[in-house]
């Protein structure tokens, strides 16, 4: 990205890593919070409609109380409109932060999910809402899980990045199923290349564009392993994968 | 007795020593709980003994004839999933809301198909996994449906998806021991701190094992004296080795290359985390 002046923009919340990489100067930090409930439990008349209404078991029966797990709620605001003694409010809860920062002059952001939370929806949702109109990279949490698939509502292009392995056939065919479905165009890269054709074939046969493929390296590996950008010697590649994205992103 | 294969970061090795360890052990019974990129079921052919539908979560679905366009599903979404009196299947979180707060009852929920969940008899043992649907994602709910298909006492490998969040907390939760498959490399180490903690939290016995260690002796070590300090036992050192790629093009688990060194410190691992749970259960030393 650096070679082209794209913003960097990690939303793998969970594990963000491409700071450790760039090292930017952060600038600014934002904490995320949600909405939870809380029970005034002198209004509570323990009639348990939030407990029927709620679809992520928030809340649980006991003889005496309604008892809040807050770690699960998607704060819709359904239990407040339910509860007929309005004895719900909602507090404000920090489940992460926002870091933005600048390596030259990009702009860097990275959500991180505080240890112990398990929605990191919102999290996703703020770092990617307002994103300025140059080309912002997004790096994606893995999978097809919800995280990845919030990541992938905000794209208007789609760079897969693939092993050429059959595990990374399976994985690929996976998330082409997801993005064909959000009608996103696409292209895949092919990683640690190792004149191994079993992606190329599915590309090929699937008429799937394939933007460049990056061979396998140990030095690569090395550099990565402590934190380093590759440098000169790799760039005619990324610049080749680069130019073909931008490209895509013209038409 | 449950053991859980873990990495913070994707693409350290996990499956490659999940699938190892559990080739080793009598009777194992391996657990797929990577659901949005299962890859041990790649390796087995097993004979299907339990098959069933799993459904998780909920979508809104509005019925045109008697939607009157009053506006108020759109007003009170939390989720921004309506327009044009349209549902966003990807945006919508299936809260209910929506059916709330329609005057006319023009709103249902309807429970989404998400996998299949499907338990194969293997030669060696049990192979607990989900097809998922094209499309869905994989959820905590099931995840712990996965778990609750482990009936036998004996030993089980859980390999479970990459993280900290939801699908990491429910494959590891209640587990009897952790192994977290850390690789020497930056990136790999901050989320070693990150799912230590997570560990911690939960209250979970964790040990190590660093996969390519040769790769970078440097924070091989820093990694050691994170290990020391948080009193995490290092159950094993796995050497870089080509063979790997191979094992994983030929769909063979690598201890079975009797000239893989990576295969052979797998060998290590295994007869340590035995120890580690106190079980004398190994086929092959």
């Amino acid at each position: 990205m650096h070679l082209f002046n794209f913003n960097y923009i990690d939303a793998d919340v969970e594990e963000p890593n491409g700071f450790i990489f760039l090292k930017p100067t952060i600038k600014k930090k934002i904490k995320v919070k949600v909405d939870v409930p809380v029970i005034e439990q002198k209004k509570c008349q323990l009639c348990f409609k939030c407990v029927d209404f709620c679809e992520f078991n928030v809340f649980a029966k006991t003889k005496n109380k309604v008892l809040i797990f807050e770690k699960l709620c998607h704060s819709c605001g359904g239990c407040k409109m339910v509860c007929p003694y309005g004895a719900i409010k909602y507090k404000k809860k920090e489940i992460g932060v926002i870091e933005t920062g600048f390596y030259n002059n990009l702009i860097c952001k990275q959500g991180i999910l505080n240890i112990g939370e398990i929605i990191a929806i919102p999290i996703i949702k703020k770092l990617l809402n307002n994103l300025n109109d140059k080309i912002n990279i997004i790096d994606s949490s893995p999978g097809t899980s919800c995280n990845a698939i919030s990541t992938l509502s905000f794209a208007d292009y789609v760079v897969l990045v693939a092993e050429p392995t059959k595990f990374g056939l399976h994985d690929l065919k996976r998330i082409v199923g997801v993005v064909k479905e959000m009608e996103k165009p696409f292209g895949v890269i092919i990683n640690k290349d190792i004149n191994e054709d079993i992606i190329e074939k599915y590309c090929y046969k699937n008429k799937i564009e394939l933007l460049g493929k990056i061979k396998y390296d140990k030095k690569i590996a090395k550099l990565y392993s402590e934190g380093k950008l590759l440098g000169k010697d790799y760039q005619k590649i990324f610049k080749k994968i680069g130019n073909n994205i931008k490209e895509k992103l013209c038409k | 007795m449950q053991i859980a294969i873990i990495s913070g970061k994707g693409g350290t090795g996990k499956t490659t020593v999940a699938l190892s360890i559990s080739e080793l052990i009598k009777n194992c019974v391996r657990v797929d709980c990577d659901v949005d990129a299962a890859n041990l079921n790649l390796f087995f052919k097993g004979k299907i003994i339990e098959k069933e539908k799993f459904y998780s979560g909920k979508t809104a679905i509005i019925n045109k004839n008697k939607c009157i366009e009053c506006g108020k599903c759109i007003k009170y979404c939390k989720f921004g999933a309506i327009k044009n009196y349209e549902i966003d299947n990807i945006k919508c979180e299936g809260c209910g809301v929506c059916n709330l707060v329609c005057p006319v009852g023009a709103i249902e929920l309807k429970e989404n198909y998400i996998a299949d969940i499907v338990v194969e008899k293997l030669t060696n043992g049990t192979l607990i996994k989900a097809n998922m649907k094209i499309g869905a994602d994989g959820s905590g709910k099931l995840i712990t449906a996965l778990r609750n298909k482990i009936k036998s006492n004996s030993i089980t490998i859980i390999d479970s998806s990459p993280g900290i969040g939801c699908p990491v907390v429910a494959s590891i939760v209640n587990t009897d021991l952790c192994l977290i498959v850390v690789e020497p490399t930056l990136s790999s180490l901050a989320d070693l701190k990150r799912i230590l903690l997570l560990t911690k939290k939960l209250n979970l016995r964790s040990v190590v094992c660093i996969n390519k260690y040769d790769l970078n002796e440097k924070i091989t070590k820093e990694i050691k004296n994170i290990c020391f300090l948080e009193k995490i036992k290092i159950i094993g050192l796995i050497p870089y080795d080509d063979l790997v790629l191979k094992s994983i093009s030929e769909l063979k688990p690598i201890v079975l290359y009797e000239n893989s060194i990576a295969g052979k410190a797998i060998i290590k691992i295994t007869n340590n985390l035995l120890k580690e749970i106190k079980h004398e259960n190994c086929t092959r030393t």
